[in-house]
């Protein structure tokens, strides 16, 4: 029953789902058990990035449950995936001990620069790896519940709503900007040693976090093809289209948004605090607007409102930059542009939409 | 008022706020034991200077069908407003039975209490099937955690089949209702009013822009409600309400201007003057 409402009655889910499955499986041996000289074999380079796609996924299914489900259009998701890449780099710090180039037992060599005495109060509790799961959900889960709360009490909506959601993750990088913060400011958090006493730079822990980021991806598609499956989701679909018929229908819409966007920020934020230790590093230079907005570009290119349109959106998208930047690094932004205007004016369904009519066009024929 | 006063007025003894009041009841404690069913007195409500509503008093008893005509920008639609919600008034009061303050109340509240209403056009959810716009309009717990993890209860399901039935969308019961041709969306969206067994309706121009044959279909459909719903239409057709009305209230400029059957009215000399007479 279950399974049928999941997945059975969504193919293209099925399809991604699967290749995402077979991915998880087929990297890991073929990294580590094939041989480095191996035509099969897949570079250490390759996992890492197809691990940070797989998190960029995870994070373009949040932006599509909340803009293809709900319309409501957020260009600040880009600040819960930090604030969750931030619980999780707060986490790795705290691994490092001693170890740090000043070799302070307790402060982090940023805090030993900056003659700071003791360790502040909101870096307490952080050196438990449960507790920091505890805040990598609840801090962005927060601080949705509040800016949603006032966004959706007052009525914004739509490009206001945008607009927003822009100046809260800039300020929030004009925040994490600053030394006195107490996030290592410029440089962010970086040198990471080890998680969960795993070595960072051992080729076993890196296809451990890969396999992990693929089961939240699996985990987080399944929670929102549940959610978007059940009676919650055709409300939230009805309010899309017609917010106030469904206010007259007895619903009240507003903490149906936040509800939705609560949940968004926390997978977002999941897939933050996977994305960092597979990077390295955070800085705030994540929380900058034009990476947010980059998140809705993927999931208009592969199709809003499907989830797994949000998904090939994530993995095309950004195959296209690293194919890009590496080739000639300064055309990227012109072409996210165009790719943005394109996707707009010709494929308003984006990938997903243009297989489908392929598909349905080969069946007439 | 000074400040002073208005702090004397917070502190007056017997003061009653807001909070302290007991939550208003509604389903079956509408009291209506004195007739009508809504009460809408001394409302004025103003625009940037302009009377839309005008010291309007309107009295709906339980069950009546009621049509309400007068010419464009007459406050029929603003009434409505006010009745759903969606307009504050700037004073006066509506009360839903003889205890429901609605002027308390926000929008989904008063719409899970029993008051349902049509829009002037057609909204439905083109997305969705007929069948899952009138399950979305169902009475029911409507709440964020309920509806995600439960269905329709049988007895509400059977409830949906009979509207379904009511309002002849059966065959198309499983298609899109974006796919609907126009009459078919008014009747939807009348029957997403019905699933909500709402004790009034309001519906607001129900028939414009549909054929002769689908304006009949929906009178003998308004016809059949009266009495077990009180329905209040707002309508410009003169054919169609001379074809369902039993009573009829003329607004013209914010207030009631005639009130009575259809010859009544029709013969009311003002009425002629602003209306009728064109």
């Amino acid at each position: 029953m279950l399974t049928q409402r999941l997945l059975l009655s969504d193919r293209g889910g099925m399809v991604v789902l699967g290749l995402v499955v077979l991915t998880a499986i087929l990297v890991p041996i073929l990294n580590l058990v094939v041989p480095t000289s191996s035509p099969f074999y897949v570079s250490n380079f390759t996992v890492a990035l197809l691990g940070k796609f797989l998190c960029f996924a995870l994070l373009a299914l949040s932006v599509d449950l909340i803009w293809g489900y709900c319309g409501i259009l957020s260009l600040g998701h880009g600040a819960f995936f930090s604030l969750g890449g931030y619980g999780m780099g707060m986490y790795l710090m705290r691994q490092i001990g001693d170890r740090g180039v000043y070799g302070h037992p307790e402060l982090m060599d940023f805090m030993v620069v900056l003659n700071w005495e003791s360790l502040p109060w909101y870096w307490q509790g952080f050196d438990m790896f449960w507790f920091s799961l505890l805040m990598i959900l609840l801090v962005p889960g927060l601080l949705a519940l509040v800016f949603g709360w006032l966004a959706f009490r007052s009525r914004v909506t739509g490009v206001y709503f945008a607009i927003i959601t822009q100046a809260l993750t800039y300020a929030l990088m004009l925040a994490f900007f600053r030394n006195e913060m107490g996030f290592g400011g410029n440089n962010g958090l970086n040198d990471f040693k080890e998680i969960l006493g795993f070595d960072l730079a051992a080729k076993t822990t890196r296809v451990g976090l890969f396999v992990a980021s693929a089961i939240a991806l699996v985990l987080g598609y399944l929670a929102c093809r549940y959610i978007v499956t059940s009676r919650m989701g055709r409300v939230i679909v009805s309010i899309r289209d017609a917010e106030s018929r469904t206010r007259f229908c007895g619903y009240q819409v507003e903490s149906y948004k936040l509800w939705l966007f609560v949940f968004s920020s926390m997978l977002a934020a999941i897939a933050g605090a996977l994305y960092v230790p597979q990077v390295g590093i955070i800085n705030p230079g994540e929380f900058s607007p034009l990476n947010s907005i980059e998140m809705v570009v993927w999931v208009a290119t592969g199709g809003r409102g499907t989830l797994f349109g949000a998904i090939v959106g994530a993995f095309s998208v950004n195959y296209a930059k690293t194919f890009f930047t590496t080739f000639s690094p300064e055309t990227w932004l012109f072409i996210l542009g165009a790719l943005f205007v394109l996707v707009t004016l010709v494929l308003p369904k984006g990938i997903v939409g243009l297989l489908g009519h392929v598909r349905r066009k080969g069946d007439k024929s | 008022m000074t400040p002073l006063d208005r702090l004397r007025e917070t502190w007056r003894r017997d003061q009653i706020f807001d909070f302290m009041l007991p939550k208003p009841e509604f389903g079956k404690a509408v009291d209506t034991s004195h007739g009508p069913i809504l009460y809408v007195e001394d409302v004025s409500v103003s625009f940037d200077g302009f009377k839309a509503l005008n010291n309007l008093n309107l009295y709906i008893d339980d069950g009546e069908l009621r049509c309400i005509i007068g010419p464009n920008g007459a406050g029929k639609t603003t009434m409505m407003d006010v009745i759903t919600g969606k307009t504050r008034p700037d004073t006066g009061s509506v009360y839903f039975g003889q205890r429901i303050d609605l002027l308390k109340l926000p929008e989904h509240e008063i719409a899970r209490g029993g008051i349902g209403r049509k829009f002037q056009k057609p909204t439905i959810f083109e997305a969705l099937s007929v069948f899952e716009n009138l399950e979305l309009a169902t009475a029911s717990d409507k709440h964020v955690w309920y509806t995600l993890n439960h269905d329709l209860s049988a007895e509400q399901r059977d409830r949906l089949d009979e509207v379904l039935t009511l309002i002849g969308l059966t065959p198309q019961a499983h298609q899109d209702a974006g796919a609907l041709s126009h009459g078919q969306k008014q009747w939807l969206e009348i029957g997403m009013l019905l699933v909500q067994n709402p004790r009034v309706l309001l519906v607001d121009e129900p028939v414009a822009g549909m054929t002769g044959e689908e304006v009949e279909h929906t009178a003998r459909l308004l016809t059949s409600l009266a009495g077990r719903h009180s329905v209040i239409v707002v309508e410009h057709d003169m054919a169609f309400v001379r074809s369902i009305a039993r009573k009829v209230t003329v607004l013209h400029q914010g207030s009631v201007l005639a009130e009575g059957s259809m010859d009544q009215v029709q013969n009311d000399p003002r009425v002629i003057e602003v209306y009728l007479g064109e």
